[in-house]
């Protein structure tokens, strides 16, 4: 059902809005909170702030955790190969901005 | 539909042992792995490998390939034999949800049944499970905002059970100053739960088409700006094209090839703004008619230069 004639729909910056929670995180990408957790343990996420006890993460986190759960079953890395993989592809990306950047 | 070489795109021989498959699938996977790899037609290639691993890493599955032998050759058409599937029991968790081939759908695709467990993140009855999607934007749909219509493809279970790659339209408003790499939500338009239950909700993540002008980092944007030698040896003012209008911008004397000028917060306009960079590069007139020369020659014996002093030549 397409939606070309109505209003079109509205949505906001999810990188712009409230922090995300282990919860949250969870469920947006179907796994188990449990996994979130070993991600952080790992490394792989990073907390932002801890209000009594609860873990908060940027929007940010999203795309993070995707990509991890893509390396982790597309590649069959375990945890820590996930850690040091987007570790790497941080600092390649890294390396070629400011490549191009000198480029000018 | 055509046949397809599982062999053949994974390079293995017809009597692999699992390990080959499996080492030889380790090694296509990283190399085309659309997250990691540069190539072309990653994506693409991609697929192609993980459906011929999800065929041959599989015994049972591999068993009933060869059973179609090398008869027809790759690209050829084909069908599969009407007693297909006779006598073969195929167990074990269906793949992952793709976009599978017409060929692999005709000869595995009653396994593919998606079951009520394999739905991963099915925690909740009654809570539809979130939808992603990636979708490629134009530049100007950020820098003014504005309402888009978006081809995505998204999962799905169809009416048979299969977990499916459904193509959906939607019309979009693309809020402004949204990055790449950025998720626009839409709440509740995810996956609706059969019965009376709250849907999930949908992001949509966002990347830019190149555009033919301006070059994106984050949230600056880059112009490569043609200046004449005596626009920037002298200074002007040149009309030049920026994200939200042309504007008539100050060349400061004594500018060269690869002065960067900076227009604060004129670059995307996320919270905080980007800024908008102009790089000049020199264009030299060319010296074809004799006036052209003449100015050239003259320009030659009033100014003592060497643009090559440091190189010790």
């Amino acid at each position: 059902m397409t939606s070309s004639e109505d209003q079109p729909l509205s949505g906001a910056i999810l990188e712009q809005s409230a922090l995300l929670t282990v919860k949250d995180l969870s469920r947006m990408c179907a796994v188990d909170e449990r996994h979130i957790v070993d991600f952080v343990e790992e490394g792989v996420l990073h907390v932002v702030e801890i209000k009594s006890t609860e873990w908060y993460f940027r929007g940010e986190a999203l795309r993070r955790t995707r990509l991890a759960l893509r390396l982790e079953r597309d590649l069959e890395l375990n945890l820590a190969g996930v850690a040091l993989a987007l570790e790497l592809m941080e600092e390649l990306e890294r390396l070629r901005r400011e490549l191009q950047a000198r480029r000018q | 539909m055509e046949f397809k070489d599982y062999y053949k795109v994974m390079g293995v021989a017809r009597d692999a042992t699992e390990a080959q498959i499996k080492q030889a699938y380790r090694k296509l996977a990283r190399k085309y792995h659309p997250d990691v790899s540069k190539e072309k037609d990653a994506e693409a290639r991609f697929k192609e490998v993980g459906e011929a691993y999800e065929v041959l890493k599989s015994p049972e599955r591999r068993a009933a390939y060869d059973q179609l032998g090398q008869g027809p050759r790759a690209g050829e058409e084909f069908r599969p034999p009407p007693d297909w599937g006779a006598g073969f029991e195929f167990s074990g968790a269906g793949p992952r949800e793709s976009d599978y081939s017409d060929f692999f759908e005709s000869l595995f695709g009653a396994q593919t049944r998606a079951r009520p467990s394999d739905r991963r993140g099915a925690f909740h009855p009654g809570q539809g499970v979130d939808h992603h999607a990636k979708v490629l934007l134009d530049l100007d749909a950020t820098l003014r905002g504005g309402a888009r219509q978006l081809t995505l493809r998204v999962p799905e279970v169809d009416a048979d059970g299969r977990l499916v790659s459904k193509e959906r339209v939607l019309n979009v408003q693309v809020p402004k100053g949204i990055l790449a790499g950025q998720n626009i939500r839409l709440a509740g338009q995810g996956e609706r739960p059969p019965g009376e239950g709250t849907p999930g909700d949908l992001y949509i993540e966002v990347e830019f088409q190149p555009h033919p002008l301006y070059r994106v980092d984050g949230r600056d944007l880059f112009l490569d700006l043609p200046v004449a030698p005596w626009e920037a040896a002298l200074g002007a003012t040149v009309k030049t094209p920026t994200p939200t209008g042309t504007v008539d911008l100050k060349i400061p004397a004594g500018s060269h090839a690869g002065s960067k000028l900076r227009l604060r917060g004129r670059g995307i306009p996320a919270s905080p703004p980007g800024d908008f960079y102009v790089i000049l590069q020199i264009a030299l007139p060319s010296a074809d008619d004799d006036k052209a020369k003449a100015a050239y020659a003259a320009m030659a014996a009033a100014l003592p230069f060497n643009p090559r002093a440091n190189l010790g030549v």
